[in-house]
Formats: C-alpha cells, sequence, structure tokens
C-alpha cells in the first residue's frame, strides 16, 4: 500500500521522510475533490455510529416498551423516536450500523479475496484454468445479482451468515473480472520478465509482483462494491431472509416501519436515509479514489 | 541433476581445461502462430568462454533477444525451443532442465539485464527490496542481511548515497540511475554468464558510455562471461572479444572482434560497418542497407540475404549457404567465401 501510494506521488519532488510527503499526496489529491470529501465524511460517520454503539449511552436497542409505541422523533427519551414495538431509533440505528456494516465489509472481503485469486490464476496462467473460472465467472454473471443472493439463501437457508455468503458469492464474479483484466496485461510488462529472469516463481510473481501493482485497482473496486454489498444485505434483510430477529440491520429495520409508513413515517424513513446515505458515502469516496490513484489525472 | 548425460559429463571434465562456459549447438526456437511455424532462431551455434564478452549484432528481427531468452529458459508459449542444447560448463544441457532446476539457475549462475530500465523495475517495490529478492531467492540470506549487501552492491554500481537510493522507488531514479539498479540486480549473486539484451539502447548517450564502463568493470571484477546483443557496432567495438552476426534467426558470421572490424566478409556485415556514420562522412548520403528483414514465415530460397545483397549471384537463389571455418578462427555463411557451389 505504502509503495502504491508513493508511485502516486508527485513526480520530481524528492521526499525528505520516505513515506510522508507520498501519503499526503494522495490524500490531497483525494481532498480536492469536494465530493470525495462528502463521501469520506459519510463513511466515516457510519464507522463512528457502528464502533461507538457499545460505549455510549444509548437505550437498550431490543428494550420493548410499549408505551413509547411509534414515539415521535424528539419524544423525551426518544431523540429519533420510537418503532412498533417502542424500541429507541437512535439506538437501534446505531447497533443496527455494526451490522450492517460487518455484513457488507466481511462480504466484500470474501469476494475479494475469491475473485482476486480466480482472477489472478486465470489471467496469469491462461489455458484451461483461465477456461474453466472465466466459464464460471460467466455463468455467475448470466443470473440477475439478486435472483442468485435469493436461490443461494434458498439453498443454504435465511440468517446473517448465509445472507453474507450469498451477497458474497453474487460479487466474486466482479472482481474475477477486475483482477484478470489487470492480471493479463501485468504479465506480459518487462518487469515480470525481469522477475523471471532472477529466478522467481509462479507464486512469488504473482502474489507480490502482479498483485501489489493491482492494489490501487483493487481498492477503487472494493470501495464502490461496499456500497453495493450494503444495499444488498439491507435488501435481504428487508424481505427476511438475511438478519433474524432479535438482532437487527438497517433493513430489517425498514422492512418493519414499512406497515407504519402512514401514522409513522420516520420509523422506515431514519433506517432508510441511514442506508442511503452510508452508500452515497461509499459511492463518491469510491470515485474520489479512481480519480485520485489514475495515473491520467496525475498531470492535471 | 544427478544423472548426467554423457554430453554433460564431458562438460564438467572440460571445465578444468579451457573449454567453454556455455556452448550452443544447432539451436532452434519455433513460435506457432495463426499463418504457421515461425522459425526465429533457426539453427544457431556458437560458444562463449569464461570471462569472455561475446557480441551478438543484428537488425531487430534477427532473432537475437530470442536467442537469449531460450539460453534464460524464457521462452513462452506460443514458443518453444524445439531443437539443439545449450550447454553450461557444470550444469549440463539447459534445455532438458525442469521449470524448477531452471529457476535455481536464473539469477543465480545466469542473469540478464533487458533493454528498458524504465519498466524493468517493479514500480511499486523499493529498489533495495527488489535487489534483496535476488538474494533470498538464490541465497539462504535473511531480509536484514540481503538489504545490507544490497545497499554495498548500489555503491559498487556507482550509484551516490546508496543507502538513501535503496529505500527509493523506480519513479525517483532517472534512466542511468535504474540501469545501474538492473546491473546491481543482475550482478547481486555473481553470476557465471550474464546476458544483456541492449543493455543501453533505451538510454542518453553520455549515459550509454557510464553503463558500458559500468559492465567491463563488473565483468572483469566478477570474471563473468557475457553475451551482449546490441545492434550498435560501437557497442561492439568497445565491449566485445568475439562477435557474432545473426541475420533473420540465423548467424551469418563469426569472428574475432580484429576480424569482423578489419576483414568483414559477409556482404550483411559489410553493410552493418558501413552504415555506422563518422566523421569524415560529413556531407555525404548515410550508407544504409536497402530493404528489410524478410518475414521469417516467407523466407526467400536460398540464402536470406539474397534479396538485399549487393553480391547476390547465381548459387544463392539455389541452396542455404552452411556457416564454413574461414583462416583466423573467422566462420562465415556465404557463397562467396564457399567453393563447394552447389549446382
Amino acid at each position: 500500500m505504502s509503495g502504491q501510494t508513493s508511485q502516486i506521488a508527485a513526480e520530481g519532488k524528492a521526499p525528505e521522510a520516505e513515506k510522508g510527503p507520498a501519503r499526503q499526496s494522495l490524500l490531497s489529491r483525494l481532498a480536492q475533490n469536494r465530493l470525495s470529501l462528502v463521501g469520506a465524511f459519510l463513511v466515516a460517520v457510519s464507522i463512528f455510529m457502528a464502533i461507538s454503539a457499545p460505549f455510549l449511552p444509548l437505550a437498550d436497542p431490543n428494550a420493548v416498551n410499549t408505551s413509547d409505541r411509534l414515539a415521535d422523533i424528539g419524544a423525551p427519551g426518544h431523540l429519533l423516536g420510537a418503532d412498533e414495538l417502542g424500541r429507541d431509533i437512535l439506538s437501534r440505528l446505531f447497533w443496527g450500523a455494526r451490522i450492517t456494516l460487518a455484513v457488507a465489509l466481511a462480504a466484500t472481503a470474501i469476494a475479494m479475496t475469491v475473485g482476486t485469486i480466480m482472477g489472478l490464476v486465470s489471467g496469469y496462467f491462461l489455458g484451461w484454468a483461465d477456461t474453466v473460472i472465466s466459464r464460471v465467472v460467466d455463468v455467475l454473471m448470466a443470473f440477475p445479482y439478486f435472483l442468485l443472493a435469493l436461490s443461494v439463501i434458498a439453498i443454504l437457508g435465511p440468517g446473517l451468515l448465509n445472507g453474507m455468503l450469498a451477497v458474497a458469492l453474487v460479487n466474486v464474479p466482479f472482481f474475477a473480472r477486475i483482477v484478470r483484466g489487470t492480471t493479463l496485461s501485468l504479465r506480459e510488462s518487462d518487469f515480470v520478465l525481469a522477475a523471471r529472469g532472477m529466478g522467481a516463481g509462479h507464486t512469488r510473481i504473482l502474489f507480490r509482483h502482479i498483485l501489489m501493482n493491482s492494489v490501487s485497482t483493487l481498492i477503487v473496486a472494493t470501495t464502490l462494491n461496499i456500497g453495493w454489498m450494503i444495499t444488498a444485505a439491507a435488501a435481504l434483510s428487508f424481505l427476511g431472509l438475511g438478519v433474524q430477529p432479535p438482532t437487527s440491520d438497517w433493513g430489517t429495520m425498514l422492512a418493519s416501519g414499512r406497515q407504519y409508513l402512514s401514522a409513522a413515517p420516520h420509523t422506515s424513513l431514519l433506517p432508510g436515509l441511514a442506508i442511503f446515505f452510508t452508500v452515497l458515502g461509499f459511492n463518491l469516496l469510491g470515485d474520489g479514489l479512481r480519480d485520485a490513484l489514475d495515473p491520467r489525472m496525475r498531470e492535471v | 541433476m544427478t544423472v548426467h548425460s554423457p554430453k554433460a559429463k564431458a562438460a564438467d571434465m572440460d571445465d578444468k581445461t579451457d573449454a567453454p562456459l556455455l556452448q550452443v549447438r544447432n539451436l532452434r526456437t519455433e513460435f506457432d502462430t495463426h499463418a504457421g511455424v515461425l522459425h526465429a532462431v533457426d539453427d544457431v551455434s556458437f560458444s562463449v568462454d569464461p570471462g569472455q564478452v561475446l557480441g551478438v549484432v543484428g537488425e531487430s528481427g534477427s532473432g537475437k533477444s530470442v536467442t537469449a531468452l531460450s539460453i534464460m529458459g524464457l521462452i513462452a508459449r506460443p514458443g518453444r525451443v524445439a531443437a539443439g542444447s545449450i550447454e553450461l560448463a557444470g550444469h549440463g544441457d539447459l534445455t532438458t532442465k525442469t521449470a524448477a532446476e531452471m529457476r535455481k539457475i536464473r539469477g543465480d549462475v545466469i542473469s540478464m539485464i533487458f533493454q528498458e530500465p524504465m519498466t524493468s523495475l517493479n514500480p511499486v517495490f523499493r529498489i533495495g527490496w527488489q535487489i534483496a529478492e535476488a538474494l533470498q531467492l538464490h541465497r539462504d540470506m535473511g531480509r536484514k542481511e540481503a538489504m545490507e549487501q544490497a545497499t554495498d552492491l548500489l555503491a559498487r554500481v556507482g550509484i551516490a548515497s546508496p543507502e538513501k537510493r535503496v529505500r527509493e522507488f523506480p519513479h525517483q531514479l532517472s534512466g542511468g540511475m535504474r540501469q545501474r539498479a538492473m546491473i546491481a540486480m543482475a550482478m547481486a549473486c555473481a553470476p557465471q554468464l550474464l546476458l544483456a539484451d541492449e543493455p543501453t539502447t533505451a538510454l542518453d548517450v553520455t549515459v550509454q558510455a557510464q553503463i558500458l564502463d559500468l559492465m567491463v568493470q563488473m565483468q572483469h571484477a566478477e570474471g563473468a562471461a557475457v553475451i551482449l546483443i546490441t545492434h550498435d557496432m560501437g557497442v561492439i567495438a568497445e565491449m566485445a572479444q568475439k562477435v557474432a552476426v545473426m541475420y533473420a534467426g540465423v548467424v551469418v558470421e563469426e569472428a574475432s572482434v580484429g576480424e569482423i572490424f578489419d576483414t568483414p566478409l559477409h556482404p550483411y556485415t559489410q553493410g552493418l560497418l558501413a552504415s555506422i556514420p563518422r566523421g569524415n562522412s560529413r556531407g555525404q548520403e548515410l550508407q544504409a542497407i536497402p530493404g528489410l528483414v524478410p518475414n521469417l514465415l516467407h523466407l526467400p530460397t536460398g540464402c536470406r540475404f539474397r534479396e538485399r545483397c549487393p553480391a547476390a549471384h547465381g548459387p544463392c537463389a539455389k541452396a542455404e549457404p552452411p556457416l564454413k571455418a574461414m583462416p583466423h578462427g573467422h566462420k562465415v555463411r556465404c557463397w562467396l567465401h564457399n567453393t563447394e557451389v552447389p549446382e
């Protein structure tokens, strides 16, 4: 990672401390883009919510209090109101952020790891390995995303873990395609030939020389992918196929509030906005990172 | 290799006498293309003695680089070494080695310097890391020790403030410095044979001379043999002791550097020498060999150089001349110097 950012470092200027200027230059490049700053802020807020939930003096997210049913925003004791069982929405948003983000991040990590390995192997070795992997990817991509996730759930059964696996599987082709593409071009590069000339084996070339050169592409792809993952995980929960009660994420909150849309719109609007802003944040940040890491943008 | 072929054994024993370090015999490297099989290297034989610099000259597409990559065992699909042997003293025939055995030889016993210093270093790793990688691959060496050695190597290839440079990335170095770093990488394990594929072509003229000096210096210090691939006769004059001139996949002339420059026998070699601009040729038209290297899929009948040769005559169209031994260790592939002309 430090290599990648330093590569992006401004030309000419000899950095005194090795890492500092390079890092700064990526950050300052990112900071030049207002929208990506907004994105970074939104992402930071959602991550803060997820991390701080246990430490903040929040009400018990699962404490049922029927006298506070559908309490309005600003009601005493419920800053953001309460849901149909009188549970504190603010607290549930914070705790729900943990589940939502954890599922999305874990699913992205799984999809990225599996997809990257598939992409590296197929793009580097070509031949039958490429044929097999590429056809598997084609088959996965031929399914509508959500239908594929639903069929995985149908096989594995609903639940937090299975929902995560389903969302991860759906996104494996995305990473496999991207990494295969970069691997195809990197395998022909002079430094790969030079590494082979030095006596490096396939594993070393794949997982050091080629993978480390794909990192910037992967960072962008991952950031953009997390947004989609959050939507997909929330959608599964909304359908009742993801997180199971009593645990709840933003998707289940949205689903339960839906029945009281006219009486108490905030019960579904608030988790909906939370999903919206978090996904927007990841997408803006991903776009900003793509611009900041794009060598063509360096000239500007 | 515990089991030696009789040939390899002979090479082992010869090693003690003045036998060649590398003996390439009848090497044939082919590439499968949609239009047919392309013979990039067609029956090439030569040898390199320990500590000797062999210059391989020729135009682009003459098979110089493919020859080097064949020796390194780096010919990738759809190419293959189809015939011939590459005997390395003490290691036997390289064409029979497994991939794992070749990995041990590459970078340790034989190293290669590539043409493009700008792209031959991995942009995301520090210079020191990349040199240390070569050491760690072949020597039982810890990270710290390898990094110290890398710093020493950078100092030896004439890079100023090596302690600072080992921690820099390739984009922070100039082209000349990167080629120095490449030389440091190639020399890290003190190889017996160094293949240099146009090591100075991509560099500024002033830097070229420095890099050539450095290579001579490193070669003397380590006693390594060098196969220097270039299209620049000036570089050959400076560096090489022996010269092989390649054309369209074959060696057309082989001789000591003095012989090549004083009495070039093949019309192609004569053309190459005549095309070097000289101070006293100012105002005159530059000499060039007319035409282009033929398409290797559609070689002319007979001699490959026939269509561009100013001295082409009767037998040239009938058969390809053999590489004939002449006095003073000179070899030439031309009917002008061969009386056994075919009917």
